[in-house]
Order: structure tokens, then C-alpha cells, then sequence
């Protein structure tokens, strides 16, 4: 078997994606609750797909804040996977929650009519920034905040649209990988449908989230982690048993996306610049 | 929130009493509201004083939170601030240890821990080893301290007064053996260490990973230099970061006293005995027998060789 000088094998590199799930619970458990109730909020949002990600986030806000602080909206397109809904659905009763259902298909119908033409990157894109529109909606109408449902390697890989899915108040899920994400659904009892299927964004029929990046969560999410926790150098990634090419290509995709995980660039003129040399923390007096 | 427990340390059967009863208020600081942390410190002191502590421990920067950037300059106080004047009158009832930003007169901002006794500042520890790797950013922002010193705690409460020979590492300090070596040889019984430790590393067992390495390193060092390990470690959120609690006091033979705290806010009491530090040292005289000279003489030599 591989390994690197500190002989390191490919079997620990999975096995040290390992996470405590009852720990991690209670980290989760206790960011969402400060984190709203500091800004003065009681009640979390969320978009819930069907999928593993929103599943488990609305179970952390549900823990959190109690269910019936927490609002899911299923928001299915007309070309939507039936069973998307009816997984999501399912984790809403299983939480003890009441879902909001709001049936995206005329305004992005409305849009597309007149932008025929639009390949389904971009209607997508669309959908996923539609659904950020109507979360910040309920946002204000409920006085809930936006809880994301990004994970850790869609953030790293740039797998998800800015201004979109990406576009919420607090994300609880974004430092653990998918792989990890499945281990902590599994902890929490999630329903096996949303476990055991194959993660999709369900932008467009039978798309999968393996075929479109072209390799597998396992499989990334041990090089991610290597590549990124462990701070593992080339050398040390081909030791390990990666591929060259593999090592290449997701160090691309990092880099490439770098862009979508931080806020706009600003043009500096004065001293003191927003975010460069006038620096405070978002929880500030709070 | 704050529930001191009904502590044996409260009804002493000890004569003549050797014990001091300590207070850990493991708190979450509100960041950057110097008004409302004052007011807590306040409620808590009193707290401690009532149920029977001689001496209250607060987290590093305690009275403005931790991830201040900014906010460092506009939360800094001197020593003769209204806030630090009124904190000290609240330690004319209990011995108090409190976290703060600390202007020097040349404008200097440092991480400091303020002993307040009797009405007075007694002892400041000005931060030496300033984070700045990883998540921690400190010394963009703060000047570093330049000393370990110990001190005589007053303890005013405690009866009969004994010597109580203490000295604060905050955090950070904590991480540089020569820091506890330092105050071990300046005799101290008692190490204070107000920490702001964030919560990371979730993979191995039960615990964080950084509460296991402070568990290793307040064990350890109570027992080589036998002394008494106060950790007192904050809880809460800022920006999404967690803190982990845990404070904890470890007795000098390396044993936690009572249990470590969770990662809520609260207050707990434990008692510290002066002769199970005698005993210690009878048992374990690593003190007696350190050779400071040998220290002393190597030092010169690596001092001259780095210098060459």
C-alpha cells in the first residue's frame, strides 16, 4: 500500500475523515442557536431539496432553535425529480415540521420565455438564485434567518451558484465534507431515501452530482482533505496513491473558484477600506 | 445562568484553614460591549464573593471578547478607567482575575489579565506569546508583553491569611514550557491562566482537540512544577468560531480537582489546599532539586552562541 515518509496510507486518509458525530451535533447545535438569537432572531429558513445537505441542516436548526422555529420550503421546478419532493417532505414530517411549498416553475417559465435560448448552466444558475430570492423574502416576512446547506467540498470544488444556494446568513454545514456529511445524517436518523440516494442538484432530469464533477465525493473529499487539512505537499498526494492528474485538477478547481467563497473586491482608495483595513467581526457587540 | 454549587469548600472543617476556595466564571463575553461585560463581571463577582470564593477567575479578555480586530482600540482601558475602578471596588469582597485590552501611556494595546484585590490592581500580566498563525491574528492588532513574574495574592477573604505565591500565563503563554518554568522558579503555588481557546479538531474521540491538548498541558505542568493549574476558558460563539470551556482546576500532583466544566456558561467553586501542595512536594521535590544553575549556564552558552 502507498504511503508518504510519515507512513501515512490511503485507508488513514479516509479513516481521518472520521468525525465525532454527537460532538460535531453539539458544536452545530450551539452555532445555529447563538448565532441567530445574537441578531435577534428565533425562527431559521431553509431551502429543503430532498437531499442529504438541507436534510441535515434543517435537522441542526430543529435542534437548535426547536421545530417550530424552523420553516423548510421545498421549492420544486416543474421538471424537479418527483421523489425530491416527496424526500423532502419526508425529513419535513420527520423533523416535526410544516413545510412551505412553492412551486417555482412560472417565474422561472416567465423568465426563460423570453430567453429561449438559455443552456441549463444558466437556467440553473436561475433556479438556484429564485430560490435564494423567495428564502430572503421569508426572511423578512417571518423574521427567520437564511440557513445555508452548502458543505465543505461543493465550497472548496466551486460546486454551487453564488448569489444562489451559496447566498445565506449562517452555514453550519460548511466545514464538513460530504463524506462526513453522510456519517452525521446517519447519526441523526435521517430517512434512508435521503441517505442512500445519489447526490444531485436536481437543476435538470437525472442530473448527478458524480457524472457532472466526473469523479466520486470519496474520493475528493479524501484528497480535499489532505490536500487542504493536512496541508499535503504534491509529492506527499502521489505517495498517498492520488493521481497526478487528479491532484491537478482539483487544485484547479480550488483555485478557479476562489472568487465565488469571498465577498466582492473593493477599489482602494482611502486608509481605510471595507473589509481590508476597516476590519470587525460580523458578531460585533453582540 | 451562574449556579454556584453548594461546595464543600463552603463549610471548612480544616483548622487552621489552608484552603482557598477559587471560582471559575466561565462566561461568554458579548463582543466589543465593554458596558454589558462590566455589568456581568460585576453580577458574578458578587456572585463568587457570596458563595464563599476568595478569588474569581475569568477568561482571557473576558470583559471584550476575543475577536475584537477593530475593536481592539475602542475597547482598550487603562488602569485608571471608571470600568477598572469599579471592578476593583467589587474585589474589596472576593479576589478577582479579569480579562481586558490594556492602553499603556505610550498607546501600546496588550492582551491583559488584571489580579484586583482590595480595592487596587494588584498584579497585571501583560500577554508574551501573541497567536498569529492559523485562525489567530493577534499580533496585527496588540503589542506582546515582556515578563513572568509571580506574585503574592492578596486573598483578602481567606482566614487565616497564608502566603499564596500566584502568576498568570494567559492562554497563549501557556504553550511555552519556559513560561511555567519561569514562574515555578519565581515560587509559585498557584498558576492562573485566563484562555480564550477556540474549539477545533472533532475527529478523535469525545473531546475537541484542543481540550485535550490543554488537558495535557494543565496536568503536566501541575505536576512537574507542582503547583495548582487554574484554567479558566470561555464559551460562546464569535463569528461562527466556538470556545470549548472546560475550565478546570488541577492539583499539584496532576489530578483535576472536582470536574472540568462543560461548554456552558457557569460558575463552579472548587477548593485549593496548601497542604496537598506541601505534600506534593515532599512527594515529588522536583522544585528542591532543579538545577537552576546548570539552566543558567546553558542559556549563557546558547545566548553567546546565537549572538555569534
Amino acid at each position: 500500500m502507498p504511503e508518504t515518509a510519515d507512513g501515512l496510507s490511503r485507508g488513514d486518509a479516509a479513516d481521518a475523515l472520521t468525525v465525532d458525530c454527537p460532538l460535531v451535533t453539539e458544536i452545530l447545535t450551539g452555532f445555529v442557536r447563538e448565532e441567530v438569537r445574537k441578531v435577534g432572531f428565533e425562527r431559521g429558513v431553509v431551502g429543503l431539496s430532498g437531499g442529504i445537505d438541507s436534510a441535515l441542516t434543517l435537522a441542526v436548526v430543529c435542534r437548535a432553535l426547536g421545530p417550530e422555529n424552523a420553516i423548510p420550503v421545498i421549492m420544486p421546478y416543474r421538471a424537479s425529480s418527483p421523489a425530491s419532493e416527496r424526500d423532502a417532505r419526508l425529513v419535513a414530517a420527520q423533523l416535526g415540521t410544516t413545510p412551505l411549498v412553492m412551486d417555482i416553475s412560472p417565474q422561472i417559465d416567465a423568465y426563460f420565455d423570453r430567453n429561449p435560448d438559455a443552456d441549463r448552466n444558466r437556467r440553473g444558475n436561475k433556479m438556484a438564485r429564485e430560490r435564494m430570492s423567495i428564502l430572503y423574502d421569508l426572511s423578512l416576512a417571518r423574521a427567520a434567518l437564511v440557513v445555508g446547506t452548502s458543505n465543505k467540498t461543493e465550497l472548496l470544488l466551486g460546486y454551487g451558484t453564488i448569489h444562489g444556494d451559496m447566498a445565506h446568513a449562517l452555514n453550519p454545514l460548511g466545514d464538513l465534507y460530504k463524506t462526513q456529511i453522510f456519517a452525521l445524517a446517519r447519526h441523526l436518523e435521517l430517512p434512508a431515501a435521503v441517505i442512500e440516494k445519489a447526490p444531485s442538484a436536481d437543476l435538470w432530469e437525472g442530473q448527478s452530482d458524480e457524472d457532472e464533477l466526473g469523479f466520486e465525493y470519496a474520493a475528493v473529499d479524501q484528497l480535499l482533505h489532505q490536500m487542504i487539512d493536512e496541508r499535503r505537499t504534491r509529492a506527499e498526494l502521489h505517495a498517498l496513491g492520488f493521481d497526478d492528474a487528479f491532484v491537478k485538477q482539483i487544485h484547479r478547481r480550488v483555485r478557479d473558484s476562489q472568487y465565488k467563497r469571498r465577498p466582492p473586491l473593493i477599489a482602494k482608495l482611502s486608509n481605510r477600506t471595507i473589509d481590508r483595513d476597516f476590519r470587525y467581526p460580523r458578531d460585533w457587540g453582540r | 445562568m451562574v449556579k454556584p454549587e453548594p461546595s464543600p469548600a463552603l463549610t471548612s472543617d480544616v483548622a487552621p484553614r489552608s484552603e482557598i476556595v477559587v471560582a471559575l466564571a466561565q462566561l461568554a463575553p458579548r463582543l466589543g460591549d465593554l458596558a454589558a461585560n462590566v455589568t456581568r463581571h460585576l453580577e458574578l463577582i458578587g456572585t463568587a464573593a457570596a458563595g464563599g470564593a476568595d478569588l474569581v477567575v475569568f477568561p482571557e479578555l473576558s470583559l471584550t471578547g476575543y475577536f475584537l480586530k477593530d475593536l481592539v482600540t475602542e475597547t482598550a482601558l487603562r488602569l485608571d478607567s471608571p470600568e477598572v475602578q469599579l471592578l476593583a471596588e467589587a474585589s474589596r469582597g472576593v479576589d478577582a482575575v479579569v480579562g481586558c485590552i490594556l492602553e499603556s501611556d505610550d498607546h501600546r494595546f496588550h492582551n491583559a489579565a488584571l489580579y484586583l484585590s482590595g480595592g487596587a490592581v494588584v498584579h497585571v500580566h501583560r500577554k508574551v506569546y501573541l497567536p498569529t498563525y492559523g485562525l489567530f491574528d493577534e499580533a496585527r492588532d496588540l503589542a506582546a508583553g515582556d515578563r513572568f513574574r509571580a506574585f503574592e495574592a492578596p486573598l483578602r477573604s481567606a482566614e487565616p491569611r497564608r502566603p499564596w505565591r500566584a502568576g498568570v500565563l494567559i492562554c497563549e503563554d501557556l504553550w511555552h514550557p519556559s513560561s511555567a518554568y519561569l514562574l515555578a522558579r519565581d515560587g509559585v503555588d498557584l498558576i492562573i491562566c485566563p484562555s480564550a481557546s477556540p474549539g477545533r479538531g472533532v475527529g478523535h474521540g469525545s473531546e475537541i482537540g484542543t481540550a485535550q491538548s490543554y488537558d495535557v498541558i494543565t496536568r503536566t505542568y501541575a505536576q512537574l512544577f507542582t503547583a495548582y493549574v487554574v484554567y479558566c476558558n470561555r464559551v460562546g460563539y464569535e463569528d461562527g468560531i466556538n470556545f470549548w470551556g472546560g475550565s478546570r482546576v488541577v492539583d499539584p500532583e496532576g489530578r483535576l480537582v472536582g470536574e472540568p466544566a462543560g461548554r456552558d456558561e457557569g460558575m463552579a467553586l472548587h477548593r485549593l489546599d496548601l497542604a496537598a501542595l506541601r505534600r506534593a512536594r515532599i512527594a515529588n521535590p522536583m522544585l528542591r532539586d532543579e538545577r537552576h544553575d546548570i539552566v543558567d549556564a546553558e542559556c549563557h552558552r546558547l545566548h553567546r552562541r546565537e549572538r555569534a
